[in-house]
């Protein structure tokens, strides 16, 4: 089994956002691999070790920052590594980043294709399936339950107010949801195994953006609101507010 | 001729009331540029042509797909946009809606614009939340089409009188396909699609006290249940309830948080509610500098008062 397992180095989701210039400002920024893709890598190596052969190989399009992410999924157990390195690729777009790692894809041989159901930077829930599109092969997302039999792949993911059983056949994408599995942590011979594993940088073109950002503002400032009162008997007071002040009652 | 195309979603062969605000949304592209609305239904299922005339679609065509195959959906789409010459193509932000934006935009060539909180149709720019609502970007989809995904509760259907016309098209076969579908009998509308939401935090206490929201949301007509992460992680709360930056975004007209501190993923997700309520013990809780309305106190004491106050209008 042979699969693919695509990473993102994004900001912590515990940091707090500055905008300079229409990006993220990244000072003082905690950068994490994406939550999602640990989903992504855990499932990958479960598949691997439940198949007893094959390899997974993670992929990132980032700049050069981003080995640090490339080397924490090493020491999870991942094979190999390849950063598609680039300056703009934090920045870049959903269906621009599909464009390199499609590109990136088509000459390797593989099974299955895993990614995170978002980058938790960005939110474009969509470079999974549009690699896909791309390369031709089926795509099932937000996964929280997966099985790979007889070159078959069957998934369930959470839609609005109901489950969803989907099958398709391999090769196959997969986008990852919380709920799949627990995200394995490094074990420290693994990043002691990690340092002597392969990392390979290759520089990629961007080409021109599918997306083009006009402006990135902060949230609009919330009005200030009021404490009703204290415990249960500033109830009707709260009702009263809620049915004849916001009228959303 | 440029129109305008929206893809439905539909559900064992009912539309998801959540596509008539984007009917609405095209609405607006097509009055600003004087073309149609075609709305396309890319598997087999019942629909209204007044229904969907109202909310905004001159056209309604209707694939002969028996189910749900995402491949297959989005070559319909790219292939009846191409045929209609659509230059913007929308969906709504679900977990199909998703998918389906990034693969037609990949069939077409273009960029997309996944969750839009808002647009400009004569600008033809999308507004869309970042880093988990931290910040909103305004972006242009360079491109023959523009691709969007629009998140329920920011659009509105047209709310017009008028039918829509009726037509048929052949679907493409796909490759994957949905075998089942297994809803949850809750009763209950999604988190993500609700207009009023109670959530609960770590501040309830117990799994056991739920039953306190729950009485809650039973005298609120269409609210549905969410969750801090916290609880979810605790086992607590399933995981499609948890509202924030690695659960779901949600926007509705009343927001309920129950026992939540408001750490900044949960305020990230909840942020665009019209109406925040807090109750929290603990004053200096972050979440009252959000909220719109506050109680200082104990959730387990304050939601049994509340539930009966609610009760008492006959909501």
């Amino acid at each position: 089994m042979n699969i693919i397992s695509f990473v993102k180095r994004v900001p912590a989701t515990t940091a707090n956002v500055a905008i300079v210039d229409n990006k993220l400002n990244p000072e003082g920024v905690e950068f994490v691999l994406n939550p999602y893709d640990e989903f992504a890598v855990e499932e990958s190596l479960a598949i691997k070790e439940a198949a007893g052969a094959g390899s997974v190989t993670a992929i990132s399009f980032g700049a050069g920052e981003s080995q640090k992410e490339l080397r924490t999924v090493l020491a999870m157990g991942a094979d190999a590594a390849v950063l598609l390195a680039n300056p703009a690729a934090p920045e870049a777009d959903g269906a621009t980043t599909a464009r390199v790692l499609a590109e990136a894809c088509k000459d390797r041989e593989f099974d299955l294709l895993m990614f995170g159901k978002q980058a938790v930077d960005r939110d474009q829930h969509g470079v999974g399936p549009a690699v896909a599109t791309l390369l031709g092969v089926p795509c099932i997302t937000e996964v929280v339950k997966l099985d790979v039999v007889d070159g078959k792949v069957i998934a369930e993911r959470e839609i609005e107010g109901a489950r969803e059983t989907v099958e398709a056949s391999l090769p196959c994408a997969i986008t990852c949801q919380k709920g799949l599995n627990t995200p394995r942590f490094a074990s420290l011979r693994g990043i002691m195994a990690a340092k002597k594993k392969p990392l390979e940088v290759v520089e990629v073109e961007v080409g021109e953006a599918a997306v083009e950002v006009v402006a990135m503002n902060m949230p609009p400032a919330r009005p200030a609101g009021r404490i009703v009162g204290e415990g249960a008997a500033a109830v009707p007071e709260l009702v009263d507010a809620l049915r004849n002040e916001a009228k959303v009652l | 001729m440029s129109n305008i195309l929206v893809v439905l979603e539909s559900r064992e062969g009912s539309l998801r009331p959540v596509c008539l605000e984007a009917l609405g949304a095209a609405r607006s592209f097509a009055d600003q540029r004087g073309s149609s609305v075609i709305a396309l239904a890319t598997e087999k299922c019942e629909l209204d042509a007044a229904l969907l005339g109202g909310a905004g679609a001159d056209k309604v065509l209707i694939a002969d797909a028996a189910g749900h195959s995402a491949d297959g959906a989005a070559a319909t789409a790219a292939r009846v946009a191409k045929e209609n010459e659509a230059t913007v193509v929308l969906l709504s932000a679900t977990v199909h809606g998703r998918d389906l934006t990034a693969r037609i935009a990949a069939l077409l060539g273009t960029g997309f614009a996944a969750d839009c909180t808002s647009l400009d149709a004569a600008a033809m720019t999308f507004t869309r939340p970042e880093f988990g609502g931290k910040a909103f970007t305004t972006i242009k989809i360079n491109g023959p089409v523009a691709v969007a995904s629009l998140r329920g509760n920011f659009f509105a259907a047209a709310g017009r009188t008028a039918t829509a016309e009726m037509g048929e098209v052949s679907s493409e076969a796909g490759v994957s396909m949905v075998t089942a579908i297994n809803s949850q009998a809750s009763g209950r509308p999604d988190v993500s699609e609700a207009t009023k939401v109670i959530s609960g935090g770590r501040g309830m206490g117990d799994a056991a006290n739920w039953s306190l929201i729950e009485a809650v949301a039973d005298a609120i007509p269409g609210c549905a249940l969410g969750a801090s992460r916290a609880v979810v992680d605790s086992g607590w709360r399933p995981h499609s309830e948890q509202v924030g930056q690695t659960g779901k975004t949600v926007a509705p007209e009343l927001y309920i948080a129950a026992g939540i501190s408001g750490a900044i993923q949960h305020l990230a997700g909840m942020n665009s509610s019209k109406v925040i309520v807090a109750i929290n013990k603990d004053a200096d809780a972050p979440i009252f500098k959000h909220a719109t309305y506050g109680i200082v106190g104990d959730a387990l004491e304050v939601l049994p008062a509340l539930a009966e106050e609610l009760k008492k209008l006959n909501l």
